[in-house]
């Protein structure tokens, strides 16, 4: 970890150079959200499909701005004492009985050395708000949908003010505000109250154009032609009327796949192998059984062969 | 924008006022503190290109994807300077607004983005099919009211009703949670309490206090169809289910005739009427065709995956009389069936003493309920909320099959 706090950028332009040098290309509209958050000092809600890389851009920032990433896995039940801070119980009992030992009668005195920091395991939300060498720490706080609403209301303190309280320690506020990134899938909707502090963005799948740089960077030595078609397919696929449209992180994984079974270019049955890489329904899988696969794979390859 | 940098800044920021305003009456709620984030974002990126200019606005003042359209929409008329008197015309011309049915999203959703900008310049009158509800209500006999089928239902008699459904006690049924909260027989040691209680005694005692999973109501998804066959019932439904949503926090609302309208929000509206006004402004298919399976297709791509989570319940009011019911429609059901917790099927057509299901939209959506309830009385819809609070499973939607087979 470097001493020297690395700065965040200046422009979008800067940030857009900045997400592609650890290999995430983003649309200019994402960049412009991250720009903002960094320089406003804002939380940054993303919202989208499974799989269109929305953890990653939490990843990449501390990556690229070299800070710790912490990160909060929400689910239901997920409480203070997980996503906060607990008390060292056994710790505390142990100090308690040792004070008795030493025959200390004053209670108030007793009660205020239990409390005390020593005994505090902070959890992620209090680690982020410590300061830290290498410049306030990247928050990832991932899959608030799948938390309750008690604890969305929760997290309004954290991040409207940066702060949080402990009723025996009193309330802790962060020097300098964290880089918070709010994930969700939308299984259910997050309260506006909550949206309203942070900068909202919608990740989408990416462009075809798009798409084909993501796996030639993310899948060194794939050939040209297979990437060409792997991007088409999926491309043209998530035009059908699927339950659930492969992300790109199926692509690369597909890609992944493909490139470790040595194919230099998609065909039929290679296709039909491997399509549960990228659909998890099986609804869908049978919806593209037949001629279906087929069907798709000659019109990408005429689409090619066209812009060629 | 390159025309609203040689604007004075206070012109300038008196532009994005005006436009959050547009924004705000288009049904994007915004309060003045976005546009005090507004102001400070442009100031933060600089105005450079209409590109970035657009993104930057659409960080701070778009804060759920549904928004995307309409903030497009209202950005594209508001910055343009030249032309927009043109496109303005074009999309009030009879040709757009007059064939709503056929297409559906944008134009209903220019039309609120124009009524927000142009406020004034052009009425459009919605039809709104309000049935006037102004007689005084007398309390009439109860046990006539309890068992009279809504639909044949006098005005006053409606009024009652609606104050009885009002009154409708909603126990619903309570589900655990992983959440836990302190309790007196809970199965776990709740170290953080026992050891503030110890302390408060000087630390000498240890009095173990428990914690234990913590209850709720789950949430309700209604499904309701407002098609012609229903039209009778669709007010008071949506007056049971203003009710509950009252009551309750997680309540959806979906309204389904050829094509499915999200009326959640509407029904918020602390007022009945209000609420009610609300939604049929939002509805364009008042009393018109069922498509079952294609509405619960909609739903079940669109919704499912948002409200469904946490063991919902699911309200489908409909009387199953699909209008060409194929293998979609029971693919559909059996799909929404397998995402919920608990599919109650409610049919006013229960009301006829001599009910069997013979119609196969309804033999081909029964297998895939988990219960079949009437609801045409306010005694039936006494009994759903008892059902609902119990786990009854009283009403087996197999039996009806066994006795049309």
């Amino acid at each position: 970890m470097t001493q020297k706090i690395l700065p965040v950028p200046n422009s979008i332009d800067d940030t857009l150079k900045l997400l592609s040098a650890a290999d995430y290309l983003a649309d200019r509209s994402l960049a412009t959200v991250l720009f903002l958050a960094l320089r406003m000092g804002r939380p940054i809600f993303l919202e989208g499909e499974a799989g269109v890389g929305k953890t990653e851009i939490a990843k990449v920032l501390s990556q690229t701005l070299g800070r710790k990433l912490i990160r909060l896995q929400c689910y239901e039940g997920l409480d203070v004492a997980s996503a906060v801070y607990e008390w060292n119980y056994a710790a505390q009992m142990i100090a308690i009985r040792a004070a008795e030992a030493e025959g200390k009668q004053d209670r108030s005195q007793i009660e205020h050395d239990v409390f005390d920091e020593r005994f505090l395991i902070k959890r992620p939300l209090l680690q982020a708000l410590e300061p830290d060498t290498a410049g306030p720490p990247v928050l990832l706080i991932d899959e608030l949908d799948r938390s309750d609403e008690a604890f969305e209301a929760f997290l309004l303190e954290v991040l409207a003010d940066f702060q949080v309280t402990i009723p025996e320690l009193g309330t802790i506020k962060a020097e300098r505000p964290p880089i918070v990134v709010i994930t969700s899938n939308r299984t259910r909707e997050i309260h506006d109250a909550l949206k309203r502090r942070c900068l909202y963005h919608w990740v989408g799948y990416p462009s075809a154009a798009r798409e084909l740089e993501i796996v030639r960077a993310k899948v060194p030595g794939i050939g040209k032609k297979l990437s060409e078609q792997i991007v088409g397919f999926v491309q043209a696929m998530r035009k059908q009327d699927l339950f659930k449209s492969p992300g790109v992180a199926e692509t690369l994984d597909w890609a992944t796949a493909l490139s470790e079974l040595d194919a230099v270019a998609l065909d039929p049955a290679t296709v039909s192998d491997t399509l549960g890489v990228l659909l998890k329904y099986q609804d869908d899988i049978a919806r593209l059984e037949g001629g279906k696969v087929k069907e798709l794979l000659d019109q990408v390859q005429a689409e090619l062969r066209a812009a060629e | 924008m390159p025309n609203t940098q040689q604007d004075a800044p206070g012109r300038f920021a008196e532009n994005i006022l005006y436009f959050a305003r547009a924004l705000r009456a288009a049904g994007i709620p915004l309060g003045p503190r976005s546009v005090l984030d507004a102001l400070e974002a442009v100031r933060a990126a600089g105005v450079g290109t209409k590109e970035d200019f657009y993104w930057t606005l659409h960080a701070v003042f778009v804060k759920r994807h549904e928004h995307s359209v309409l903030f497009d929409q209202a950005f594209q008329i508001f910055f343009r300077k030249r032309g927009y008197l043109e496109r303005l015309i074009a999309m009030m011309s009879p040709e757009m607004t007059g064939a709503p049915a056929q297409t559906p999203e944008e134009p209903q959703a220019s039309q609120r983005v124009l009524d927000a900008l142009f406020a004034g310049a052009e009425k459009v009158e919605r039809e709104q099919q309000e049935i006037e509800l102004d007689a005084s209500f007398t309390v009439s006999d109860r046990e006539v009211l309890e068992t009279k089928d809504f639909a044949q239902m006098t005005a006053a008699e409606v009024a009652a009703a609606r104050d009885a459904i009002k009154r409708l006690v909603l126990g619903f049924d309570n589900v655990k949670t992983r959440r836990l909260a302190p309790h007196p027989h809970g199965h776990r040691i709740d170290l953080r309490r026992t050891l503030r209680a110890s302390m408060k005694g000087g630390g000498a005692l240890i009095d173990l206090k428990y914690r234990g999973p913590k209850t709720k109501n789950p949430p309700v998804v209604a499904l309701l169809d407002i098609s012609g066959s229903m039209s009778q019932y669709t007010r008071l439904f949506l007056h049971f289910l203003h009710a509950i949503t009252d009551a309750r926090k997680r309540v959806h609302t979906f309204l389904f005739g050829t094509r499915l309208t999200n009326v959640s929000r509407a029904l918020r509206e602390k007022d009945p009427d209000e609420a009610l006004a609300a939604c049929s402004a939002s509805v364009l298919d008042w009393s018109g065709g069922t498509r079952i399976a294609t509405s619960l297709a909609a739903f079940n791509k669109q919704w499912s995956r948002r409200v469904l989570t946490q063991g919902a319940v699911v309200l489908l009011f409909t009387d199953g009389l699909e209008r060409d019911p194929d293998e979609r429609l029971e693919f559909e059901i059996d799909r929404l069936h397998r995402s919920c917790r608990r599919l109650v099927w409610l049919n006013p057509l229960l009301r006829f003493s001599g009910f069997e299901a013979r119609a196969r939209g309804i033999r081909t959506m029964l297998p895939h309920v988990d219960e079949m309830r009437p609801i045409h009385n306010l005694q039936s819809m006494r009994e759903l909320c008892e059902a609902l609070s119990q786990h009854g499973r009283h009403a087996d939607p197999k039996t009806w099959l066994a006795g049309a087979a």
